[in-house]
């Protein structure tokens, strides 16, 4: 399945991502990690859970809200079979625990700080991805 | 009260990134990733923007003293390459190989009431927990060997 090449909304949203990472370190003194911020919301929740819980659900309203206020339409689409979505999800889960990151974190807000663990991992996650998905659809012929 | 409503704004400035820029939708992520099949190039340009506006932010900002609503910044300060980064990359990157989701795309995602979304960040969660209890117990174990 193809999708279209879309620079300049890529460009744009982009842009956006790290205006709130910028944002987030101004106001907050925090990265921007989608990881970090979630994990202090599962037991034992730490004791700064509000401004976690606010981040979250800001950033699950703010596609809501393009959607409910029409015009905007946001591309979603899944290919993947829902077992595997379940598998892969866990994988994930405990990856970006071990590794202290994901894309995020470590590959916007650790790599704009000269981190080398943050580089390290970005490169590790983005060559594994690259890899699966060869596989997947290349050597298994899809899931 | 502040700190929450700025956390909830900043959220929305993310999460808007995200589903603008495509991150939220697997299909196109897994395409970034298929380079020798239906490659789509876009999240090259997602990242490099971002990249971009972070790295000069971020200039300004971590010379400051202290951020606008909290005592402290809070930069990790460990620079060791170790085995838990590297082979929980590894891991992350298998798994977001498989289903094209990633933590910072997978939730703004489920602003968009798909259940694919819903499957995966419940799984996702439950991977972070588990993986979270188990160094607990490690460390305590650990701990009282000493």
């Amino acid at each position: 399945m193809t999708t279209d090449f879309t620079p300049i909304s890529a460009l744009g949203g982009g842009a956006l991502i790290g205006l709130a990472a910028v944002a987030l370190m101004a106001f907050h003194g925090r990265i921007a990690g989608m990881t970090g911020i979630m994990t202090g919301l599962l037991p034992p929740i730490a004791a700064d859970w509000g401004w976690r819980a606010a981040f979250l659900l800001g950033a699950i309203g703010a596609p809501m809200l393009m959607v409910f206020a029409g015009g905007q339409a946001v591309g979603f689409d899944s290919p993947v079979p829902a077992p595997w979505l379940i598998v892969g999800g866990l994988i994930v889960g405990i990856g970006v625990y071990f590794g202290s990151g994901c894309t995020s974190g470590h590959g916007v807000c650790g790599i704009a700080r000269l981190s080398p663990r943050s580089l390290a991992a970005t490169l590790t996650f983005m060559a594994a991805a690259v890899a699966t998905v060869f596989v997947v659809r290349h050597v298994l012929g899809g899931l | 009260m502040l700190r929450i409503l700025a956390a909830g704004a900043i959220g929305l400035v993310f999460g808007s990134g995200i589903a603008i820029s495509g991150m939220a939708n697997p299909a196109k992520v897994l395409n970034f990733f298929d380079i020798f099949g239906t490659w789509d190039p876009s999240l090259a340009f997602v990242m490099a923007a971002a990249l971009a506006v972070t790295a000069i932010g971020y200039r300004f900002v971590l010379k400051r003293p202290r951020p606008l609503l909290e005592p402290k910044f809070h930069v990790p300060g460990n620079r060791k390459l170790d085995m838990p980064l590297i082979a929980g990359s590894a891991a992350f990157g298998i798994g977001w190989g498989i289903t094209g989701f990633c933590p910072g795309g997978a939730i703004p995602a489920l602003g968009l009431g798909e259940p694919s979304a819903w499957i995966f960040v419940g799984s996702m969660l439950a991977g972070i927990a588990a993986a979270r209890t188990l160094r607990i117990a490690l460390e305590q174990r650990a701990a009282q060997n000493t």
